[in-house]
């Protein structure tokens, strides 16, 4: 029977892939939707992964799908609508696009943040701010990270939470990601430049996963990271190109200004603009964070507001390489739950 | 050169019949600005501007002292506002940054509860019989010189250029707080890369110069001025912006709000008679133009007509560097051609 079941897999990262993967592999019939020209999402841009340093790219090899039998692939499909018409879904993008499917998986994934909005932090103004993922760019680069004119950084300021837990810029939510981020990363400083010291500020550091808390120690202990509870006000550019922060230290109870050679914005997760647009000619749903809402947060987290559309991975709200694997094989399973309970009815 | 912000900030800035609202502390302390903005604005740029004589001080200082109570605020604004009503215009043109952050958080007030603007309403009427709309924009005067400044520079007899070296003047800027940090959407560039400075720097031949204290307070903080135990603490915000700017050598600094204009002026004296040093280089200081006073030069107007010299640190080194025509003879001269007196000296330390 399972081979008569059309799916439609909108996203191509490592979510829609390992859904893909696991659906194909039951005899499914599964169409793959890209928007980008290639697979694999926003980990293409990421050079190692928490807490273990662990290739990126082995990940993306390992979940890696290709054509077969029970899986098609479609790149530079930017779906933008989903209507149901006589118990099928049509999905289409702005052309001639057209994909019918029986039920569809959404795995739209995550935008990151636009720092330049923090414009105070000013990026996109100063040369010498960087976001963390244009420090994964140069990390996979294989280079050292070095400022603007060239020279090691002797000081690297790394700033958690831009653009998550922040009214101001219309995300109050937490990305979840970041801090373990935002200690990888110090490390991964000090590896390149032994003697650079590296600062972290942070709100309150929210290391939640296995082996997160020893790798925070692990900064503090064996590469003197030193982490600064406070949010920065402002980055300013000096004569040298060097950058001027201002921050409070609230342990301290005091205001705090402090030169560095470069900053490291951690960029949050942010719900994709497209998701409003699959919302339109159905019943889906957008949660008060813009990621797809599930029809229970609690023990019906993969299944949308819109009956026959599942969802995996980030696009339901900021999750880590691991957690997003997770949560594609429980969606995956709960399609092909859908579709045996309809055959049993049948 | 000074970068420009990433998010674009743009507002509407009405183009003709103006009601003026003066400040108080620019009136008091550099009267030929606000004089040669009304000029400006009449004989250069041929726009209906009415300075009328019957409105009042904003009350903005003792507002934000705890003095005055908001809603007294209101009626304040009222008035105003009725006044331009009575002379049938609908764009006010704010001299004030104090002011100007008052009137748009009135504006937001009104917008926001419109029970507010009842009550200020009803007060205004119940105590002077006048009734007022609401204005269809209100701008800052510097953000009017903005939207000028290209016909400006056509009508320039100098640019901001330094003749003795042939290289731009170096112009580090300073915005007034209550201009767009309340209200970002107010304010060119927004609240932290604000433009509206640097552009009328730029556009008239000089060049727009940035530091890292370049966001800070100039010191006045109104408290922390206005109550006698905390001027150390307003001085020493001025004392920052100073270090901070030091390095960079500027010719000068424009500001747009008059409370900064005046505590950048005079705190350089001030820290002088502390510290025994300046921050420029030699004794006189940095001078310290607004941008009415600025366009002024630009334009040609003798500097002694829009009242330079009241400023604490002297103009003329500015003035010689742009080989400006003018008679230093006539510098303590009043309107009517007679001496005035002199200070014991110009610029910071004798």
């Amino acid at each position: 029977m399972t081979e008569k079941r059309n799916i439609a897999i909108i996203g191509a990262g490592i979510a829609g892939q390992e859904a893909a993967s696991v659906l194909a592999g039951l005899g499914y019939k599964v169409t793959l939707l890209e928007k980008q020209e290639r697979m694999g999402g926003m980990l293409n841009k990421w050079s190692k992964l928490f807490p273990d340093f662990s290739s990126s790219q082995q990940i993306l090899d390992t979940v890696q799908v290709s054509a077969n039998k029970n899986l098609s692939v479609i790149c530079n499909a930017d779906i933008s609508s989903i209507t149901k018409e006589n118990g099928r879904f049509e999905l289409s993008d702005n052309s001639s696009l057209k994909v019918y499917a029986d039920l569809v998986l959404l795995a739209t994934g995550y935008n990151l943040f636009d720092a330049t909005l923090k414009e105070e932090y000013g990026y996109g103004v100063f040369e010498n701010v960087i976001t963390s993922v244009d420090f994964e760019k140069v990390h996979k680069s294989g280079k050292k990270l070095t400022t603007l004119l060239g020279k090691e950084p002797r000081r690297v300021a790394i700033i958690h939470c831009v653009g998550s837990r922040d009214a101001k810029s219309g995300n109050t939510y937490c990305s979840k990601v970041c801090c373990i981020t935002g200690v990888k990363q110090a490390i991964e400083v000090t590896r390149m430049w032994p003697d650079c010291e590296v600062f972290n500020f942070y709100m309150d550091l929210r290391l939640y996963g296995s082996k997160y808390d020893s790798l925070y120690l692990e900064a503090q202990k064996h590469h003197k990271v030193q982490f600064i509870r406070g949010r920065l006000s402002e980055i300013s550019e000096r004569q040298d190109k060097g950058l001027q922060l201002k921050a409070e230290d609230t342990l301290q109870g005091r205001p705090l200004r402090m030169n560095a050679d470069i900053v490291i914005l951690l960029v949050g997760m942010e719900a994709c603009e497209q998701n409003a647009d699959l919302c339109r000619n159905n019943t889906l749903d957008l949660d008060e964070n813009r990621f797809f809402k599930s029809k229970n947060i609690h023990y019906a987290r993969n299944i949308s507001t819109q009956p026959g559309i599942f969802m995996a991975g980030s696009c339901i709200c900021p999750m880590s390489v691991n957690e997003t694997l997770e949560s594609s094989r429980s969606a995956a399973f709960l399609v092909d739950k859908s579709f045996r309970s309809v055959q049993v009815e049948e | 050169m000074m970068k420009n912000s990433q998010v674009t900030v743009t507002k509407e800035i009405a183009d003709d019949n103006y009601f003026y609202l003066r400040s108080c502390i620019r009136q008091n302390f550099f009267p030929g600005a606000e004089k040669v903005f009304l000029d400006i604005l009449k004989n250069k740029l041929g726009k209906n501007i009415i300075d009328n004589a019957n409105h009042i001080s904003c009350t903005g200082i003792g507002y934000h002292s705890d003095i005055v109570p908001y809603e007294t605020y209101q009626a304040m604004v009222a008035r105003q506002f009725a006044l331009m009503t009575e002379q049938g215009l609908k764009n006010a043109a704010v001299s004030c940054i104090t002011s100007y952050g008052g009137y748009n958080e009135v504006m937001k007030t009104w917008k926001e509860f419109p029970e507010e603007e009842a009550k200020a309403r009803k007060n205004l009427k119940n105590a002077t019989g006048r009734r007022f709309e609401i204005p269809e924009n209100i701008s800052h005067s510097c953000d009017i010189i903005y939207k000028f400044r290209h016909d400006i520079a056509e009508l320039a007899q100098y640019k901001l250029i330094n003749k003795q070296t042939g290289k731009p003047l170096r112009i580090v800027d300073h915005i007034g707080c209550h201009y767009a940090k309340i209200f970002p959407e107010k304010g060119i560039g927004g609240a932290e890369q604000n433009t509206v400075l640097s552009a009328i720097v730029e556009a008239w031949g000089g060049q727009s110069v940035d530091y890292p204290e370049r966001r800070h307070c100039c010191g006045f903080g109104f408290r922390h001025y206005l109550v006698k135990n905390n001027r150390s603490y307003s001085i020493s915000n001025s004392k920052k912006k100073f270090e901070s700017m030091e390095p960079y050598c500027p010719d000068m600094i424009i500001t747009n709000c008059p409370g900064c204009n005046m505590f950048l002026d005079k705190w350089q004296y001030a820290l002088a008679k502390i510290e025994g040093k300046t921050y420029s280089g030699d004794k006189n200081g940095i001078p310290v133009l607004s941008y009415e006073e600025l366009a002024g030069l630009v334009l040609g107007y003798n500097p002694w007509d829009i009242g330079l010299q009241m400023h604490q640190v002297d103009v003329e080194p500015l003035l010689k560097k742009m080989r400006f025509d003018y008679n230093p003879d006539e510098k303590y001269l009043d309107a009517g051609g007679k001496f005035m007196g002199q200070p014991e000296f110009t610029g910071c330390l004798p």
